[in-house]
């Protein structure tokens, strides 16, 4: 690798001092992604295990519970998040090639999508608060019976209040990755900050694709 | 291991650059090691103080200094901040962050500025934690059990928003460690050459990284519990207290491995050196050190044992934690053979390491003991339980950091620490410690509980010589530890490598230089090869 062009993607530019190479960094980065996201993984299970202890417990009030949700609107935002995922790993893609024109706009896609899910979750949120179908002792909500429901809804918007922080954050950085992009900072020799946001992107996807059926499709 | 450095005593990681700010900024590993290292003896300090302060309480039956309101802060405050602050960053983070990277001939972590922004995610959720002593206080025990952790009337959830922002320094310090010690080892530094004291940072930083999220999560869900009223661990709205315990001791217990496995990590490297020996059964510790780590998150049931659980439940746990046992012999009985017709050197280092081995195994037997569930069942919450995990926390953790800080001492500063006062403080400690937490199993086998800010007059004598011993122990850390200060001041220069250490981190000068080595280091043995002129160093 040569650093002698002067261009900015160089990896020889960019990797630092105490590591041998571009190459050796990247490595570091993607293992260090790949625990980070194991992290979150443990983080989220936490969540995963209450819900499952209630559904143990109060398995009827469960199902009574979750036909408070719109399951339209939970099925639109996992399409929106699916392709959100899919123009995310595009931009990667034209990262690796240095398409720079491409990044941007796929960026942007990805952006916008996220916009659109956080669009779809505030209706959904302002209803139920509306309503005063809040968590545990802030539950106002008069039409169901179902003893014990307003915990169904503790860890309803726990897991998603949670899930949408992360999306939030994620489009922080897409924003960050776009001004890097338009420096034309990224290409074939260095595309590590695109690529690790991909990896973050698809985590958060994926959970979400977990939390639709366990929420919204109880049966 | 590799050829000496011939380079000048002049450019190295204190006089590099200059100010305060080249400090507070610095990506340098070896400097956040040492801010590390101050800031938790600051809080070791604190804690030490809210803990003579519920002796002095406790020297004499009846109410003398406080109410009970405030005994119940003091203890809160003393496991709070001995657990969160000190003890769990003390070895990996504050010596970790040192000698790691030497230790496998990096010239820095794999990633400088996250290890930076760990230490200050740190000290703002210490600072957090810290800045309740001004408000209300907090008064739930570190534990935060609920259903009383939710109700009480106190600042609480500043402290529990402190220890969670704390959890992501752990976890950004153990990520770290386990892609630095992947991609960054010198060229021959293979796996079964490493120093143990890597292999025990490896286990510790897999366990800080799995466990410490699920803490996370169970401090989040208990702020929400107490600012928005949730409900999920709270019995009153349908929640599950014991649900709360579950979570607590899965990432506390293998918390207890988080402060131990460093400290038999350091006993490893002290133990050969000045044994002047190979290490006995290498293999054997690196993979003891695994399997602690491995079965300590298979074991966090047996602090439910009266809390509700099933019987089998209890049995499985309770078998579980017995094997502990097995991996935790397998490390004493290597170390005893490496001293097995060594010549023993008796520093100060190895004073610490003898004590670590008397305090640590009565820690580790007693162990045994509560893992049995009916002998559990009568000791719950007496002060057995207290002097058993004061045995192995301090014992583990506390003695082995010191005699790891007078070994590395030399390499930290340059200078030599004054061997009178700090053989004087290591007798000082042994002794306080001792006098302090001994009686602490008898008073706990005749019924004391612990949490108690009053007790009954047949427990006055115990109480009292528990009481002389943290004084006893208060006075050998003050004094060792004014010692280090003035040593680190006006010690007398200790030469790069006075102990005639192997590993890599002694085979450069002291203090290292910047990037800690002036050559590039070529790894071609173990790290443990006492043999022939070697021996002798």
């Amino acid at each position: 690798m040569s650093s002698s062009q002067g261009v900015v993607t160089s990896a020889e530019r960019h990797h630092a001092h105490h590591f041998e190479s571009g190459l050796a960094e990247f490595e570091a980065c993607k293992q260090a992604m790949w625990i980070f996201l194991v992290t979150e993984v443990l983080f989220f299970s936490g969540m995963f295990v209450l819900y499952a202890v209630l559904r143990v417990f109060y398995p009827q009030m469960m199902h009574d519970a979750h036909h408070l949700l719109d399951w339209k609107m939970g099925a639109l935002n996992t399409v929106i998040l699916i392709c959100s995922s899919l123009t995310m790993a595009l931009a990667v893609s034209a990262a690796q090639k240095g398409e720079k024109d491409n990044i941007v706009k796929y960026i942007w896609l990805t952006f916008f999508f996220s916009c659109g899910f956080l669009i779809v979750k505030f209706f959904e949120y302002s209803h139920k608060i509306h309503e005063g179908i809040l968590p545990g002792a802030m539950w106002h909500f008069e039409e169901l019976k179902a003893a014990k429901a307003p915990l169904f809804f503790s860890v309803y918007f726990v897991m998603t209040g949670i899930h949408g922080l992360h999306v939030i954050i994620g489009m922080g950085v897409m924003l960050w990755l776009i001004k890097r992009a338009k420096r034309n900072e990224f290409g074939p020799e260095y595309f590590t900050p695109v690529e690790m946001t991909g990896l973050y992107w698809h985590f958060v996807d994926l959970v979400w694709i977990y939390l639709f059926p366990l929420l919204y499709l109880v049966s | 291991m590799s050829t000496a450095p011939a380079t000048a005593h002049g450019d190295n990681y204190i006089n590099h650059s200059k100010g305060i700010m080249s400090w507070l900024g610095t990506l340098d590993h070896k400097r956040i090691g040492m801010m590390y290292l101050f800031t938790v003896m600051i809080f070791f300090l604190i804690g030490g103080i809210f803990a003579l302060g519920i002796r002095l309480e406790l020297f004499s039956p009846g109410m003398q200094y406080m109410t009970p309101d405030n005994y119940n802060r003091f203890f809160t405050y003393h496991g709070a901040i001995m657990v969160f602050m000190v003890i769990i960053p003390l070895i990996p983070a504050a010596m970790g962050n040192f000698i790691l990277p030497m230790q496998l001939g990096a010239k820095d972590v794999a990633f400088p500025r996250w290890n930076l922004v760990s230490y200050y995610v740190y000290l703002s959720g210490a600072l957090l934690a810290a800045s309740t002593l001004f408000l209300k206080g907090v008064d739930t025990g570190w534990t935060f059990y609920t259903p009383y952790s939710i109700r009480s009337n106190s600042s609480a959830t500043f402290v529990l928003l402190g220890a969670f922002i704390m959890g992501f320094s752990s976890i950004l310090t153990g990520l770290n460690f386990i892609v630095t010690i992947h991609k960054l080892r010198a060229p021959g530094l293979t796996w079964g050459r490493l120093p143990l004291f890597v292999w025990a940072l490896y286990a510790t930083s897999i366990i800080q990284v799995l466990a410490t999220p699920v803490l996370a999560i169970t401090l989040l869900l208990l702020v929400l519990e107490r600012t928005l009223g949730i409900g999920v661990f709270d019995p009153k709205l349908g929640g599950d207290p014991v649900l709360f315990q579950h979570f607590f001791w899965f990432y506390s217990h293998p918390a207890v491995y988080i402060m131990v496995l460093p400290g038999m990590g350091v006993i490893s490297e002290l133990v050969p050196v000045f044994s002047r020996k190979p290490i006995f059964g290498y293999k054997a510790i690196a993979g003891a050190t695994f399997g602690i780590a491995l079965v300590s998150f298979i074991v966090w049931g047996h602090h439910l044992f009266v809390s509700g659980q099933s019987e089998f439940a209890n049995f499985v746990f309770s078998l579980i934690t017995m094997f502990v046992a097995i991996p935790t012999g397998v490390k004493v009985f290597s170390w005893l053979g490496t001293m097995y017709k060594g010549s023993l050197r008796m520093t100060v280092p190895m004073l610490y390491v003898f004590g670590f081995l008397f305090v640590f195994t009565i820690g580790g037997l007693t162990g045994v003991f509560l893992a049995v569930v009916s002998i559990d069942v009568h000791l719950t919450d007496t002060y057995f339980v207290i002097a058993h995990f004061h045995y192995v926390m301090v014992g583990g953790t506390i003695l082995a950091f010191l005699g790891g800080l007078h070994y590395w001492f030399p390499k930290f500063t340059g200078k030599m620490y004054q061997d009178g006062p700090a053989k004087l403080g290591c007798w000082l400690v042994m002794i306080g410690f001792n006098a302090t937490f001994f009686p602490q199993f008898i008073v706990g086998t005749l019924g004391m509980p612990r949490r108690y800010a009053d007790y009954l007059p047949q427990f006055t004598t115990l109480n009292r010589a528990s009481t002389v011993g943290s004084w006893i122990l208060a006075v050998g850390l003050f004094l060792t530890m004014i010692n280090l200060w003035r040593s680190m001041k006006n010690g007398k220069p200790a030469g790069d490598n006075p102990w005639g250490a192997l590993t890599l981190e002694w085979q450069t000068t002291s203090p290292p230089p910047f990037e800690n080595f002036n050559y590039e280091p070529v790894v071609t043995e173990g790290p443990y090869e006492y043999t022939g002129e070697k021996a002798k160093g």
